[in-house]
């Protein structure tokens, strides 16, 4: 079984279709599958249902799907730094389900794990409740909220070896991992792929089930969003 | 000779500095954008806190040296930072686990409004760009304390503590204790009201009733 492919064309053929869902890892501009976004965006699919915390910048990440109108519907918890997201969703072409953020983590978590559906307390008497169903328990109330199960799942790793077990770098782990599992299928590009046998097996944050198809995706030129730095202090 | 400047309320780093002198040691804690951030800066000496980011770490370190800025090393504002000896990583979904879960002591977030019954509104203006709320429900939801640092009045002065939030809500029932430029509402529990704590200095009880229509225990 080979899982790596040469190019992020080929690592998504014949998974494409129009109206899919996806499940996209990354925060903000930090962990997102940039190699795979630009294939998807090459091969023209449209009415995509995304979801993924952030919808990127203007013609950064996911942005680049937006600004070619191959989005129909966002599933994210944040879109604040985008201004043809903006556009599109004031002027109602561009549908948005805002999910909380730990909810929209869970929701894929479930989807992956078999799980159709989970009670939160998360929302509860506020609009992301709303025609939801809502239980007591142990005298608090909770809102059902359901497992995401998408077409694909698209994510983005530091180092994997040729079995596709996979490893994250810092924070940009946040929804990839989650993102990996609540997908039919996961497609995963990866900055490092190294021979069997040179990861721990007791660092893996992602097994090798979760991955079908992968990539060598570097060279990167990782984006931030908001550099802050601190001075030295004089010597 | 130094003047005497006749001061009044709490400046923004003040409010932050009222809100830190709830921090204990061993606490497990998660700031808000804004003045919340700012708690960070006035941890007591010798007291361990740790900062949780909701994206997916614990032990946020201050922000990089110019060169050591890292493009995976991010907290939940999107800004670069750095990591400490303590630090560790996680993925999102294990993050609001411990969020949701009771597990993190105290989050610090600002607001637009909080009702007398604890609600809370923070994140959309009907009408306006709406951005999404973020990790902001989730927070309000499951953090052991909630407290709310805002100013006491809007930009148009109209009050911010009221009766019934006008906008829709964060989370209903959550809030426990409110600082604001000019004093600190606490309350015991959430069956009970809110009761003025604190005022800052040069701000009289009056003063306080005057610019708040929420019900409160002077």
């Amino acid at each position: 079984m080979q899982k790596i492919y040469p190019r992020a064309e080929a690592a998504l053929e014949g998974l494409l279709f129009d109206g899919m869902t996806i499940a996209a890892g990354g925060f903000g501009l930090c962990g997102i599958p940039e190699r795979l976004i630009d294939a998807i965006q090459a091969s023209g699919v449209r009415d995509l249902t995304v979801a993924s915390n952030n919808a990127g910048i203007d013609n950064e990440g996911l942005g680049k799907l937006l600004r070619t109108r191959q989005v129909k519907k966002m599933i994210s918890s944040y879109v604040g730094e985008n201004k043809e997201f903006e556009r599109q969703f004031l002027a109602g072409e561009l549908e948005v389900e805002f999910t909380p953020q730990g909810t929209l983590a869970e929701r894929m978590r479930a989807g992956g794990a078999g799980i159709a559906g989970f009670y939160t307390k998360t929302g509860v008497g506020t609009v992301v409740a709303e025609g939801k169903e809502t239980r007591e328990f142990d005298g608090e109330t909770y809102v059902l909220e359901r497992g995401i199960r998408a077409d694909l799942s698209i994510v983005k790793g530091w180092k994997a070896d040729e079995a596709g077990n996979l490893m994250f770098r810092k924070t940009a782990r946040n929804f990839n991992l989650p993102a990996a599992t609540g997908g039919r299928i996961c497609v995963a590009e990866v900055e490092e792929i190294v021979p069997v046998g040179s990861l721990d097996p007791d660092c893996i944050h992602l097994p090798s089930i979760s991955v079908k198809r992968m990539i060598l995706g570097a060279p990167y030129d990782k984006k931030i969003e908001f550099r802050t730095v601190r001075q030295r202090e004089a010597a | 000779m130094a003047t005497a400047v006749e001061t009044k309320g709490w400046t923004r780093d003040q409010m932050a500095a009222r809100a830190a002198k709830e921090l204990r040691d061993g606490y497990y804690v998660n700031l808000g954008i804004g003045i919340p951030t700012l708690v960070a800066n006035n941890i007591p000496p010798g007291m361990t806190v740790t900062l949780q980011s909701e994206n997916g770490m614990l032990g946020i370190g201050p922000f990089p040296y110019d060169d050591e800025v890292d493009p995976d090393l991010i907290n939940a504002g999107k800004q670069t930072i750095s990591e400490l000896a303590s630090s560790s990583y996680f993925d999102s979904a294990a993050s609001f686990a411990m969020i949701r879960g009771g597990h993190i002591d105290l989050t610090v977030l600002g607001a637009m409004e909080v009702s007398e019954k604890g609600d809370i509104a923070n994140w959309m203006i009907p009408g306006k760009m709406i951005k999404g709320m973020g990790g902001a429900m989730d927070l309000v939801a499951g953090v052991k304390k909630i407290i709310v640092v805002m100013e006491h009045v809007s930009k148009n002065g109209d009050p911010k503590f009221i009766p019934e939030c006008t906008l829709p809500l964060t989370g209903k029932n959550v809030v426990d204790m409110i600082i604001t430029d000019m004093c600190v509402f606490q309350r015991e529990n959430h069956d009970s009201p809110f009761r003025l704590i604190e005022l800052a200095p040069g701000v009289s009880r009056d003063e306080v009733r005057e610019k708040t229509t929420a019900h409160y225990v002077d």
